[in-house]
This record gives structure tokens, sequence and C-alpha cells, in this order.
């Protein structure tokens, strides 16, 4: 029989106060969320690929462990051999065997071929979501991303979270 | 679109449209290899964009990691993954650090730290 969703935020403020850390101070968003209608098909829409498991492409600087709100550019075109994650929050063990898990560009590259979709923006935005400060995360980080997504001209944006 | 593989987290959020894929957290986008899988999860979720109408609703993947819920019991985060946080940056490979020395694809990185062995040493012993 199906389980209920794992309760991660009951788990880890448990979690913290067992081990003597301040509690975490979890983004309660309770405003409506923004609303953008999608304006055309999908099989007509560019397509970005925003992911936060901490993706790399050998050559580029890795991501580090303490608030690191810096972005990568990933080419859409990269070969899938080239990426490597850098991240101390998740168990990166099939993000290594497969990237796909965590940033499926191999999966988008063949809805692209099948013609679901438009195409792919030319770069994939990629960050390192262990960020323990929501505020450097709205200041900093989000704005960057969006500003990249107007400049990638995307008609929409898919949030890969770990 | 935001996908997620944590409901509670994505509810507190609260962003305009969201998937949620019932799987344990690094497997956002399916099982590693599984190529069909990868499609579907991918497919769902895309179609979505065209199915959803109410800001802020989560649909829920019709997807199962296995039929044996006991990953869901696994103590994700027991462990202290708050020790040893330093500006260095983390390669999956020493020819990874070599390569990124070299600084070819600097223009792919934006905001990256500028980290240094000598810089890192100061302010550690700062």
């Amino acid at each position: 029989m199906a389980e209920p969703p794992v309760e991660y935020i009951r788990s880890i403020t448990r979690q913290y106060a067992k081990l003597g850390y301040k509690p975490y101070g979890w983004v309660y968003n309770t405003d409506a969320p923004p609303w953008q209608p999608l304006r055309k098909p999908l099989k007509q829409c560019r397509v970005a690929l925003v992911a936060s498991g901490g993706i790399y492409r050998h050559g580029q600087t890795a991501f580090h462990s303490k608030d690191d709100t810096s972005l990568r550019l990933i080419p859409t075109d990269v070969r899938t051999e080239d990426l490597r994650t850098s991240h101390f929050a998740y168990d990166q063990t099939d993000a290594r065997k497969d990237p796909n898990v965590v940033f499926p560009i191999d999966t988008l590259r063949g809805l692209v071929q099948e013609g679901f979709i438009g195409g792919l923006t030319e770069h994939a935005i990629t960050f390192m979501g262990g960020i323990y400060s929501s505020r450097r995360v709205r200041e900093e980080t989000a704005p960057a991303i969006t500003e990249r997504l107007a400049a990638e001209h995307a008609d929409l944006a898919l949030l890969v979270p770990v | 679109m935001t996908m997620s593989s944590a409901l509670d987290i994505t509810r507190a959020v609260n962003p305009p449209r969201a998937v949620f894929n019932d799987f344990p957290l690094g497997h956002t986008a399916g099982k590693p290899l599984d190529r069909r899988l990868q499609r579907e999860i991918m497919v769902e979720t895309l179609s979505a964009f065209e199915t959803m109408r109410t800001p802020g609703s989560i649909k829920t993947l019709p997807f199962e990691w296995s039929p044996d819920h006991s990953w869901k019991h696994a103590g994700a985060g027991e462990g202290d993954n708050r020790t040893d946080r330093t500006e260095e940056p983390t390669y999956q490979t020493e020819d990874d650090k070599t390569a990124a020395a070299e600084g070819k694809l600097a223009e792919e990185c934006i905001a990256c730290s500028k980290w240094s062995p000598d810089a890192g040493a100061r302010r550690s012993a700062g």
C-alpha cells in the first residue's frame, strides 16, 4: 500500500534540534504565486533547464559548500560524460552514474528530437541548492537566474531541485 | 514549472506550478539509466504546462519508486552535513580541478568563487 510522502521539514527540524543547531529558517510563501500562462504550444516552446543539484561540466569551477550563490551555464549540446556533480546535501551516487536523474538533459534532447518541445535554450543554468541564507537566494541567485532566462529567450523554465 | 520530490517543502515555497514525483531525494527526474521512465516523467511534467490553470497547484505524478516503501524510513538527513563548510570548490575528480585551473570556461561561471589555496588558508587561520 502506498505510504504518504516523507515529511522532510519535520524530520530535518527534529534532527537540527538533536544536533544542537538553531532552527532552520524554512521559507513559507503565503502570497499567491505569480502566474504567466503558456503563450504557445509546447512543440513551439524553447525550454530552459534550471537545476540545483550542483551540476558543473569538466573544465568549470565546481561548487563550494559555504552558501555558494554562483551559477554555471551548461551548453545544452554538452557531452553527458563531461557532466559532474558537486553538492554536500544529497547522495550523489546515482547522479554521477547518470546525471539525467537530476539534470534531465538527454531526456529533453530526446523530446526535442521527437518534436514534443520546440527546442532548448543555448545554455542550461545550474547552481548548488545547499544555500542556508534564503535572503541571498532571493537577492543574488534568483535575480541572476531570471536575468539569464531572459537573455536565453526561454519560453518556459523547468526547475529541477534535488 | 518546478519538479519536486519533497512535497511539504514545495508546498511551503508555493511556486506557480509544480509536479510531485514521490522518489528518494537525488532522483527528481527519474531512475539512473532508465530512459523510458525518465521520458515518461518528463512528458507528464511538461504536459502539465498545458493543463494547469490554478497558480500554486501541485500535480502528483503517477510513478512509484518501488512497490516497497521502506526507502521512506531510511533516515534522510540523519547525518551532520553542516560541518567543514568552506569556500573551496569540491571537485568530483582531481582531473576536473586541474582542468578548471586552466580557466578556459570561466565565462560560463556567473559569480564564481575566487577561492585560492592561499586565500583559503588565510581565512581558516583568521
